[in-house]
């Protein structure tokens, strides 16, 4: 694997996961508990579209093969998608586990966009620069949710806890890396996510314990795979309902 | 939130464009607390390079005039044109008043 292919595919990674929570997040859109916070869903899924727009872009330059951001975030299908299993998540119209889902991919976000400020590549570093600022934001946003709900009413709370075992085994996952991360890291442009790892916790456990919740046992099934193409049923859905338009009309432009 | 009444308070959002500036009326937002108005107030109203700070105050602090006050309050300076800067003559030789 050549540096320009590994870098190709750590800017999918990025763009494909911000892609896929902002759908889930645009899913929302009219249906937020009162109107501020369907604002608020909405202008979180758009940062993140912005941030995968960036990232698709200079994935399809770096790829040269005259394809663009929108070829690779709508003519792929989903074994080509290395995005984490936690972000395809469904809330089933529930709003903690919406809030759940944001805050626990935010953490990891929040924390590798800062490493990646360092990043050798001027244009990593430059993308990062400019999306730590709106993931500083989900994080505090989604965090104050979860305290909310968890420290909230006993509904809230059983709701926001059930959310927790829904989610949990997606979150080993968020750290699992590959050649593509070994090559990166060794030339300075990618962060080693292991060593976020420890961040991350804390991040989690001081919400967590605001929220009165607790993390599942350690040792449970924990989701695997979402960096090589392996998914859960529900991408696919997302895929169809993300591309039907594009594919449908291949000369539509918006 | 109680479960009849799923109506939270307003607040009044204040931004200030710049350093130094007076905050101004944005609008208003609704939430059950200072925290929730704060982020509630910069989805809504500080997303656009609107400014460099914000308060958010509970409407209920506001005590405002009335419609009737508007006599009393603000029409007695009409014959009193001395209140007014420009009443005034420059003295000659000043070349700018700031």
């Amino acid at each position: 694997m050549t540096l320009n292919d590994a870098l190709k595919e750590y800017c999918l990674r990025i763009a494909d996961n911000s892609s896929i929570l902002a759908h889930r997040l645009s899913e929302w859109s009219g249906h937020g508990p009162i109107l501020e916070e369907d604002i608020a869903m909405s202008n979180m899924a758009l940062d993140l579209i912005g941030q995968a727009r960036g990232f698709y872009s200079y994935a399809a330059t770096l790829e040269g093969k005259g394809r663009t951001e929108d070829d690779l975030a709508f003519r792929r299908d989903t074994r080509e998608f290395v995005s984490r299993n936690l972000v395809e998540q469904p809330d089933n119209k529930d709003f903690g586990t919406a809030m759940l889902r944001s805050f626990l991919y935010s953490c990891l976000s929040y924390l590798q966009f800062r490493a990646l400020m360092n990043s050798k590549d001027e244009t990593i570093s430059g993308l990062s620069a400019k999306a730590i600022k709106e993931v500083t934001y989900h994080v505090r946003h989604c965090g104050d949710w979860v305290v909310r709900l968890g420290d909230g009413t006993e509904e809230s709370h059983r709701r926001i806890s059930n959310s927790v075992e829904d989610l949990w085994m997606y979150t080993s996952e968020l750290f699992e890396q590959n050649e593509v991360d070994a090559l990166l890291v060794k030339e300075g442009v990618a962060v080693d996510l292991n060593t976020l790892k420890q961040d991350w916790l804390n991040l989690v456990d001081e919400i967590f314990a605001q929220a009165k919740l607790t993390k599942p046992a350690e040792g449970g099934y924990q989701s695997s795979g979402g960096i090589n193409g392996m998914h859960t049923e529900h991408l696919g859905y997302i895929l169809a309902e993300m591309q039907f338009l594009p594919r449908a009309y291949p000369d539509a432009i918006w | 939130m109680s479960d009849n009444n799923h109506q939270w308070p307003i607040w009044e959002v204040f931004i200030q464009p710049k350093n130094g500036s007076a905050h101004e009326h944005a609008g208003s937002v609704h939430a059950p607390d200072g925290e929730m108005a704060l982020l509630n107030a910069r989805d809504v109203y500080g997303r656009r390079l609107e400014g460099v700070n914000m308060w958010v105050v509970p409407a209920t602090a506001i005590v405002a005039s009335t419609p009737e006050d508007v006599g009393p309050f603000f029409d007695p300076a009409n014959d009193k044109m001395y209140r007014w800067p420009n009443y005034f003559k420059t003295p000659e030789g000043i070349k700018q008043i700031s």
